[in-house]
């Protein structure tokens, strides 16, 4: 029965796509279309990280059409709920489910261990399976960047850094701040406040006046609400962007912004599943696949700009390795060699200060 | 047409069982405008929320999956809030319940034997019961309202579960991600049906609602609980101790909410998070009252409430209902079954007023 | 801290994180003055947050976006109202679940004003006393709602105890049953209440999304709502004290920010328990004198009102 409406559809063709704008999309619906399921930490709402998934879901849309139907679960806290819903989104007929934060990893593998014949995506995690790749951004290539610009714009070369979580993601921004920063001012400082949450917007602007005033004059951040720009926009000093462009939040403040970038991936992975060339893997993009780009270099004087350019293209080229010896950590230790970089393992699994940057990770 | 309420004289009996069903029609009546403005059809929608988590055979053992801990934590409240001791603290409880519990299982890590499972239940019974009798002393000891420290103790829980997934407790082999080890098969609670994530911890809520009823019905303490909460100052005449009825509450809704936190942790979730419980101490407190503060109707309240949830999702996956629906959703089906419960108490009459009822609406 | 430093841009900082805690939980204690406990102070928190930026974005008005803010907050108190005290339901789970109503509304309210910015709203000056060293910037150059925090504070204070209608309100409070023999109107001044209560937390809402934070995102408010009401309970319902919580909430707040800028070596989650424990601490000092506290609470307090006969 299913199958005999399938070639019903295919052989009007033409016709029903003519149909189908009319206005009657139900009976002229093409052979069922593949589905893609999407789950979020956070609201698509929010701005910021599963904000731009949401985008990169809506580019898998628009780039195949028809022939893809996506579905997305926001605000699934990490925990006891996201087993479940990942299920619900296996057993709704979803054949690659794309599980958006790290807290999703373990819930992930164990439904896909149930569902072989369902792809999984997740992202920022380290386990794989045959049905499960990871995914990830080089977000430290941005931050290499942003470290770069505020050594040249700062005056009292210090940095104040809003950190969320203190976890290898964010700890490897704030060291490649600080490689950037340095690279252009070794006398740069990073100050750190820790809000020990991802999203608290009221905090998240304390914290930065906190920092202001305690001499920064560049805001960098690692939480996911667009308020540490405003404050830096009000007191008069500057700021990058996290995840989403948000010069329209601080046209005076951004100096450039990291822009996460998953849609190319995602219509790359999903077009695969639908082909049947789907495999499993791990991929962490950057400046180069361009699965970070960075937001527009402004409210920065044209030597500066040129600098910020010639990072990026350096990072994009190869000739710029972020995390290259000799790097000291915060108590003067060697953790890198002169002339080694560090390998994509221990970048990821980051879990030391390097030397300019203050405060204490939890040990 | 005017409306006005009379006594019933007495609980009336038909309108216990009759008042939910009320709201569920009002709920289905209202919400479906809602959704038909949305552009959603109606009907569908009301079944996506009400019956779909249900239709599947792996929705119904994720109903209980997600009921157990509401209903853990709310007989525990319950019995609390009819003594006026108002901990709504039990997301702290729960935190520290898990972190106690979950401390044992990874202390033990490597040497797990049948043992470590129920040591870890006593961990997690114990970590709440110290976190609620903070609470308890400050109350009793220095006159600190319990509302307010039980509240900030939750914060405080939070900050401490974060050190120590993200420092001493992180796993070693989890390049430095903010998670412990997965907890060892022998530190998990027991599942009870292959294929579902059935586990010991629904059982456990099960068994704590009949103890609950049995407490309340036939022991003195839960006898001097109801007095209390009805008449406190028949209470203090009978001289029952208020400290002990407050260290009995806190310690009480302390152990269930630990025990409710050791069962996610260990059962669910797997290991310890920064992220462990979506809420769950808070959401018990409307289960509580949903349930009339009676561990039979909080079996009740824990269900729906929690079909709500599942609910929630389906509507998002199958018919693209953003999240916020959800809540709306819930917001109006609360509203109504707790303004329905009037109907227990009092008859709704229309008509002209009674002449005492006029005089007192008219003010002085 | 070194000798210079120049300590008036730290409680400027403080000022506008005890702000909105403030101004709810000022809200709050007339609601509870008068007998009724409202636990929905997030979600009126959140709906007057998305709905004063709304107005904001509209009409470009800053003004009509703290008006609207109140006036969200006063519709949601109002179903609360009508639930409460005319269906008797029960307070604390109403209020519970009129907060997870007005995080769904807000969220599907706000879904299309996320990314948007607007100007904070504009400082006031007060000619010649504005520029005076210190005092000027702290006490002379703020925005509309910081002073309206204070003046709305006074105005409860007195109101509650220098006023006749504010005795009806706490007499209400502390028993119904002999208020309404005397002839009182419980449940309209009730009423008025919690409309007041809603209002107060609407306008705590719309400071967060017009000048704290001047933009709206979904949950903005992030947990205030329920510190504001541990505030009340805090300050053993006496508008005093209710400025010394919001303001050594707020305080200790951001002296946990500060010392972690200054590089302490201290893991950062106990410096953010901070303001939590030291809120417990202060409680635990003032709580001693039993007596006074039971003067100060309403005895009637989240119990249902029904005029008999």
């Amino acid at each position: 029965m299913l199958k005999s409406r399938r070639t019903f559809t295919k052989m009007l063709g033409g016709t029903a796509a003519v149909a189908a704008t009319i206005g009657s999309p139900r009976i002229v619906r093409a052979a069922d279309p593949f589905k893609a399921g999407y789950i979020y930490v956070g609201p698509v709402a929010d701005f910021g990280w599963s904000h731009q998934h949401d985008n990169g879901r809506k580019a898998v849309e628009e780039a195949l059409g028809d022939k893809v139907k996506t579905t997305y679960v926001e605000s699934v806290k990490e925990g006891p709920d996201a087993e479940r819903v990942i299920r619900e989104l296996a057993s709704a007929g979803h054949g690659i489910i794309f599980t958006t934060s790290f807290g999703f990893m373990n819930p992930t593998l164990k439904v896909a261990k149930d569902f072989p014949n369902v792809k999984f995506e997740h992202a920022t995690g380290y386990k794989r399976a045959d049905n499960v790749s990871t995914y990830n951004i080089r977000f430290y290539e941005g931050r290499y960047i942003q470290g770069v610009i505020a050594g040249k714009m700062s005056q009292s070369g210090v940095v104040g850094y809003i950190g969320s979580v203190p976890i290898p993601e964010v700890v490897m921004g704030m060291n490649a701040v600080a490689q950037g920063m340095r690279s252009v001012r070794p006398d740069g400082k990073i100050k750190i406040v820790w809000i020990n949450g991802w999203y608290d917007p009221g905090k998240e602007s304390d914290a930065t006046k906190a920092l202001i005033d305690q001499g920064a004059d560049i805001i960098a951040q690692h939480t996911d609400s667009g308020a540490p720009l405003q404050v830096a926009e009000e007191r008069g000093v500057h700021g990058f962007g996290q995840a989403s462009d948000m010069i329209t939040l601080a046209p005076k403040a951004q100096l450039t912004s990291s822009i996460d970038n998953w849609a190319p991936y995602y219509v790359e992975r999903v077009k695969a599943a639908i082909d049947g060339t789907w495999k499993s893997g791990d991929v962490w993009g950057g400046l180069k696949s361009e699965m970070l780009k960075m937001a527009a270099y402004a409210n920065m004087p044209d030597d500066v700009k040129a600098a910020a350019q010639a990072a990026e293209d350096g990072i994009k080229s190869g000739q710029i390795v972020v995390f290259k010896g000799p790097i000291k950590d915060q108590d003067g230790n060697l953790k890198v060699q002169d002339g080694q970089a560090l390998g994509d393992g221990d970048i990821a699994g980051m879990n030391w200060l390097a030397e300019g940057v203050e405060g204490k990770l939890p040990s | 047409m005017l409306i006005r309420l009379e006594p019933r004289g007495g609980r009336s009996l038909r309108w216990a069982y009759g008042s939910p069903l009320l709201a569920l029609v009002l709920t289905l009546i209202t919400t479906a405008v809602i959704f038909a403005m949305l552009g959603k059809d109606p009907l569908v929608s009301l079944y996506t929320f009400f019956i779909s988590p249900l239709a599947s055979a792996t929705g119904r053992p994720e109903l209980l999956v997600k009921a157990a801990p509401l209903v853990l934590i709310a007989v525990g409240l319950s019995l609390g809030f009819r003594a006026n001791v108002w901990n709504i603290g039990a997301e702290g409880q729960y935190t520290i319940g898990a972190i106690a519990g979950g401390g044992i299982g990874l202390a033990l890590y490597g040497d797990e034997n049948v043992l470590t499972f129920p040591a870890m239940m006593i961990g997690g019974v114990l970590g709440g019961m110290a976190w609620a009798a903070i609470p308890a002393f400050l109350r009793t000891r220095f006159n600190a309202n319990e509302i307010l420290t039980s509240l900030m103790l939750t914060y405080v829980a939070q900050q401490l579960l974060i050190y120590l997934v993200t420092g001493p407790w992180r796993d070693p082999e989890g390049y430095g991600f903010p998670q412990s080890r997965l907890f060892d098969e022998y530190a998990t609670s027991p599942n009870l049906v292959p294929g579902t994530r059935l586990h010991l911890g629904v059982v456990f809520a099960l068994i704590v609602v009949a103890l609950g009823w049995l407490v309340l019905a036939k022991s003195l303490i839960g006898f001097q609980l109801k007095v209390v909460g009805q008449a406190p100052r028949a209470a203090r005449y009978a001289g029952f101790s208020e400290p002990r009825l407050i260290w009995f509450s806190l310690l009480l809704g302390g152990a269930l909410a630990g025990l409710a936190g050791l069962f996610e942790v260990a059962g669910p979730v797997g290991q310890l998070t920064p992220s462990i419980s979506p809420g769950y101490g808070f959401t018990a407190i409307i289960v509580a009252f949903l349930g009339r503060l009676h561990p039979v109707g909080v079996l009740f309240g824990g269900l729906l409430l929690a079909l709500t949830y599942l609910g929630g999702e389906k509507a998002q996956i199958d018919l693209g209902m953003p999240n916020a629906v959800t809540g709306i959703f819930q917001g109006i089906l609360l509203f109504y079954l707790l303004a329905c419960d009037l109907l227990i108490l009092y008859r709704v009459r229309i008509g002209q007023r009674a002449p005492a009822a006029k005089a007192a609406a008219a003010g002085p | 801290m070194s000798a210079g430093f120049d300590w008036v841009p730290l409680v400027l900082s403080v000022i506008s994180a005890s702000t909105p805690l403030l101004l709810a939980a000022t809200g709050e204690l007339v609601t509870e003055k008068s007998g009724v406990l409202n636990l929905g102070v997030e979600g009126m928190m959140l709906a007057g947050a998305v709905v004063g930026f709304a107005a904001s974005v509209a009409t470009g008005s800053g003004l009509v976006g703290i008006a609207a803010g109140a006036a969200a907050g006063a519709l949601l108190a109002l179903i609360f109202g009508v639930l409460t005290l005319t269906f008797l339901a029960n307070q604390v789970a109403t209020g519970l679940a009129l907060t997870i109503f007005g995080v769904g509304f807000s969220a599907l309210m706000g879904a299309g004003y996320v990314g948007i910015a607007l100007a904070p709203l504009p400082k006031l000056d007060i000619a010649g006393l504005s520029d005076l060293p210190v005092v000027g910037p702290i006490l002379f150059h703020q925005d509309i709602l910081v002073y309206g925090s204070f003046a709305l504070l006074a105005g409860v204070s007195w109101f509650l105890y220098r006023t006749h209608a504010g005795l009806v309100l706490r007499s209400i409070g502390d028993s119904h049953d002999a208020a309404h023999a005397i002839g009182y109107p419980v449940i309209a001044i009730r009423y008025a209440a919690v409309a007041f209560g809603g209002a107060m937390c609407g306008l705590a809402g719309a400071y967060m999304s017009l000048a704290y934070t001047p933009q709206w995102a979904e949950n903005m408010t992030a947990g205030r709502g329920w510190i504001a009401l541990a505030l009340v309970v805090f300050a053993t319902w006496r508008p005093s004290r209710l400025l010394l919580g919001a303001y050594l909430f707020g305080g200790v707040s951001l002296l946990q920010l500060f010392l972690q800028g200054q590089g302490v070596r201290i893991p950062s989650q106990f410096l953010t328990m901070l303001p939590y424990l030291a809120t417990i601490v202060v409680l635990v000092l003032i709580s001693r004198d039993r007596t006074r506290i039971r003067l100060n609470a309403p005895a009637s307090l989240g119990k249902p009102f029904y005029a008999a006969g």
